[in-house]
This record gives C-alpha cells, structure tokens and sequence, in this order.
C-alpha cells in the first residue's frame, strides 16, 4: 500500500468534518501548483500543511480562503460550498501569517477596532481586552503598531485572527521569526484556545519539532501533490524516520517517501 | 453593511489623523498649489482681463475636488497593499463593493475639504469668491466627484493587476484627462479632433461650465446632464474594469504579490 492511498488518523464521520477538499487543482499556466489535492479535517483538529518552498502549501490555503480561484476540484468548509458561499464562510474563518501585518501607523486599539467591526464583534472592547491578555500584550493597546517588536506584532496578528471567535483558522508560519520563548508563549495559548473552543487549525510551518508537538495530523505536498499524510507517529512509522525534519529533507530532495524507505531497506 | 464600511472609514480617518504626511497630502500640496496659481492671477490682473483670472483659480479649485476624489480611492487601496493588510482585508467578510464605498466616502471627505481650505483661503488671499458661481457650484462638485470615482476605480484595477509597478498611476491617471477636460482655457483652443475626446469627458462640462458662470452668469442644465450621463457610463466601465482585473488576480494567483511581498 503506498503511503498516499491510506488516510491514517482520519475516522471522522461527515458530521465531524469541517473541511472537506474534493480534487483541489490549481494551475498557472504550465505550471501545475496543486495537483488533483484532497484531504479533510475534523472540529478542533489540528492538521499540519507541510513540504518544501514551492510544494503548494501557500496555494492550498489561499484557495481555500477564496483568494484564489481553483482551476477544478470542490472546497466545503463547515458544510458550505466554497465557491457559492465565500462571504458567510469568511464570517466564522481566519487567518494569521508571517507575512502579512495589520496597517503599522494605527495603534493596537485601532487596528482591532476596525476589524472587530469588519467581523460584527459584540462587546468587542471586552474581546479585545481579553485576547490582549491571553496572548500577553495588554500594555501595547495604545501603542503605534509598527513600534512594536517582532513577537509583539505576531501576537497582535493571533489577537487579530481570533476576534471573530472563528470555527476555523489559517496559520502561515506564525511562529516564523519569533525568538523560541515568544513562540513556546504562541504555541501555549494556540493550544488553549484550540482546548477550549474546539477551533479547526490548518498550520504550516517548517519548524518540524513544533509540528509534532502542534499537529493532530500532517499532510506532506510536493509538487503540488500529497505524497504523505497522518498522524506524525504513523508518518514517522511509514517513512522509517526518526524524525519529522528527516521526512520533510526526503521529501524536499527526493519529492516522495518511497526512496527513504528504500535507502532504509539498503 | 453599514458598519462595516464605517470601519473602512474609520480605518483611513485613523491613518490620516496619525500621519502628518496623508494630512498633508490633503492640505498641504492643495494650499502650494492655490498659492503658485494666485500669485499668477494677481500678477495677471494686472495685465489681463479679470474675467479670465477667475477662470485660472476656479479652474485650479475645481481641479483638486476630481483629483483628491480619484486619489481616495486609490491612495486608500494602496496603503492597505503598502501596509501588507490587503489580504487580512479579502479575508474579511466585507465585499469588495462595501470596500470601494468607504473610499469614495472618503473622496467626499477629502474633497468636501479641500474645497473649503482652498475655498476660504482663495477669498482672503485673492478676493476670489468661488460661491459666486451660486447654485451651480454643488452640481459641479458632484460631477467631478463621480468622475474621480470612475477613475479611481479603473486605476485600482491596473494596481490590483499589475502591482508595484503601476503605483505610479496612482498620481499620474488624472493628468491623463487633463489637457483634454480644458481646465485652464476653453476648449475651442483645442484641435477639432481633441475637442470630440473633451466632450466625450464629464469634467469638460464642468469646467466649461464654470465659465459661462463666471463671464456672463448662464448656466446650461442640459450640458450638465450630458456630464452626469457620461460620468454613470464611465463609473459603470470603472467597475466593470475593476471587477474584471479582480477576477483575473484571483485567476492567477497575484494576490500573493499584492499583500504578502
């Protein structure tokens, strides 16, 4: 059986499924950066997006965000079709990214009073209040945002991202950059949050040892297609690695699982 | 809706109320521009009729109102691509027509200003009052209101399409339909052939218009109509343009580019 026919970890029922990605294509032109992709997470999953730069990570979640439209294939998230019902998907989604900022000459306050209004936030000084504590920056509320440091900026992004109480929530490496303590401090209060709230994540990142310590399941792109998907121990267990960082170099310089195991065999 | 673009409103009176530089931009250059245009008129006076003076200053004002309009909502767009929020934005549940109102909210805005900054300093400094063009003065304003819009919204959809490289259209656009809208002279001192594109332009009438205001006080409705005809096509072509440049973006993945480089 090769690593990509089975879904280990998966035994959600339809009801459970939140996201749900049927033949997902998206080509530009001759280049093909995701290629016939399906896969599925459940409530309060988290589901790693992994593979080296230019494997269709960043392509997947912007078609899943409607930001892109896909060149065939069908996204569902929370039961809705994407492409008929984008605008009341986005009401109960978010996303947080590296590389992405909130405007840096507004303060804190400003910034997360323009988007609890985008989202039709109650009580939004209150939220505000709270998610500034939770993720341990309430002193910044009056702050200019681009006076803030790095690991300051990136948790008023997750202050920004979970405004709106969402059922599901895109994360682009949001630990990228951040010295390890800022970043244990992010992974903590994502964990919490995902505890108690049962919020959906989709999370990519390249640090491999945060993604076995995050990530319920993983899927591994490479050229736009799923070479390997799982739960990190089962991944581990079919690649033969010790590791995920040496899943994800073999995939990187191999574009599949199947050398490894054979170089293992060897 | 109404609260969502309230919140793109605020989202831009925040910047502006922070940024000497984008106040500036709505008081500062507007005033040089009154000044170097005034000192003209008043060494011109000397020498000329004082009917034509007018038409420099009214001209110069009325000018503004179009390109501050067209520049609020492109200026507006692009800050958000220059802040790397256009895509924290697209993610938002506000549709991309609530987005496009809040910036022509803020064309009123700015525009409603700098007529009255360059307005009240033109009849202190120049004894140039613009409220003796009377009742006309309010249709006008609107028209070239609608057309900043109009070419605001075709000149974000070659920013959405074509990214850094067309922010220079973002200043240049307006300077595109000038020589043709007959600002500063009438439009018989053009060529025949340019005279068909002027009359295809609502800011022609306007200004052409604010003319015969000023020379001998007749005021032609039916002119007038044709501008807010024309201004309906090409606000209507602007959005078209828009929504076609939004659908490529999407199609080919520039977003990416847009808000994330």
């Amino acid at each position: 059986m090769s690593l990509t026919d089975s879904v280990p970890g998966e035994t959600s029922t339809s009801d459970d499924l939140v996201i749900s990605v049927k033949g997902l294509t998206k080509r530009f032109g001759d280049l093909t950066a995701v290629n016939g992709v399906s896969f599925s997470a459940r409530k309060g999953e988290i589901l790693g997006l992994l593979g080296p730069n230019g494997a269709g990570k960043t392509t997947t979640i912007q078609l899943m965000l409607g930001l892109t439209t896909p060149t065939s294939g069908e996204i569902h998230i929370l039961g809705l079709d994407l492409r008929k019902h984008r605008r009341q998907i986005l009401k109960r989604v978010n996303f947080a990214s590296a590389y992405i900022s909130l405007p840096s000459n507004l303060t804190v306050e400003e910034n997360l009073t323009v988007f609890s209004r985008l989202y039709g936030v109650r009580d939004f000084r209150r939220k505000v209040a709270d998610l500034l504590e939770l993720f341990e920056i309430p002193h910044t509320f009056k702050q200019v945002t681009g006076a803030l440091s790095t690991g300051q900026i990136t948790r008023l992004n997750m202050c920004k991202a979970f405004l709106n109480d969402p059922d599901v929530l895109f994360l682009d490496e949001p630990t990228a950059s951040l010295d390890p303590d800022i970043a244990d401090k992010v992974r903590k209060a994502l964990r919490e949050i995902q505890r108690e709230r049962g919020v959906t994540m989709i999370y990519t990142s390249h640090n491999m040892q945060e993604v076995e310590t995050m990530c319920d399941r993983v899927i591994f792109l490479s050229r736009g297609e799923i070479v390997a998907q799982g739960a990190p121990a089962e991944v581990l267990k079919n690649a033969r690695a010790d590791t995920m960082e040496e899943v994800f170099i073999a995939i990187a310089r191999n574009g599949s699982l199947r050398d490894v195991a054979a170089e293992d065999d060897d | 809706m109404w609260l969502r673009v309230g919140a793109m409103v605020a989202r831009y009176m925040y910047l502006y109320r922070r940024s000497l530089a984008r106040s500036g931009e709505v008081f500062f250059w507007p005033v040089m521009e009154l000044l170097v245009w005034g000192f003209l008129m008043t060494y011109l006076r000397r020498h000329m009729l004082p009917a034509a003076i007018v038409w420099l200053l009214g001209g110069m004002i009325f000018w503004d109102v179009l390109y501050r309009s067209q520049q609020a909502i492109t200026l507006s767009l692009s800050e958000d691509i220059w802040a790397k929020n256009l895509i924290n934005l697209f993610i938002a549940p506000i549709s991309v027509f609530e987005l496009l109102l809040a910036t022509c909210f803020m064309g009123v805005i700015k525009a409603t200003i700098t007529i009255l900054v360059l307005g009240t300093l033109a009849s202190v400094l120049y004894a140039f009052n613009i409220l003796t063009i009377g009742a006309a003065l309010l249709p006008f304003m609107l028209v070239l209101l609608l057309f900043g819009w109009a070419l605001g919204t075709f000149t974000m959809g070659l920013i959405l399409r074509f990214g850094k490289a067309a922010e220079a259209l973002v200043w240049g656009i307006p300077f595109l339909v000038q020589p043709f809208s007959a600002v500063f002279y009438p439009v018989d001192v053009l060529p025949l052939p340019l005279r068909y594109v002027a009359y295809l332009l609502p800011s022609t009438y306007v200004f052409e218009g604010m003319r015969a205001v000023v020379s001998d006080g007749t005021f032609d409705v039916r002119t007038l109509g044709i501008a807010f005809g024309l201004n309906l096509v090409y606000l209507g072509l602007g959005s078209l343009f828009f929504g076609l440049m939004l659908r490529v973006v999407r199609e080919r993945g520039y977003i990416s580019r847009l808000g994330m480089e």
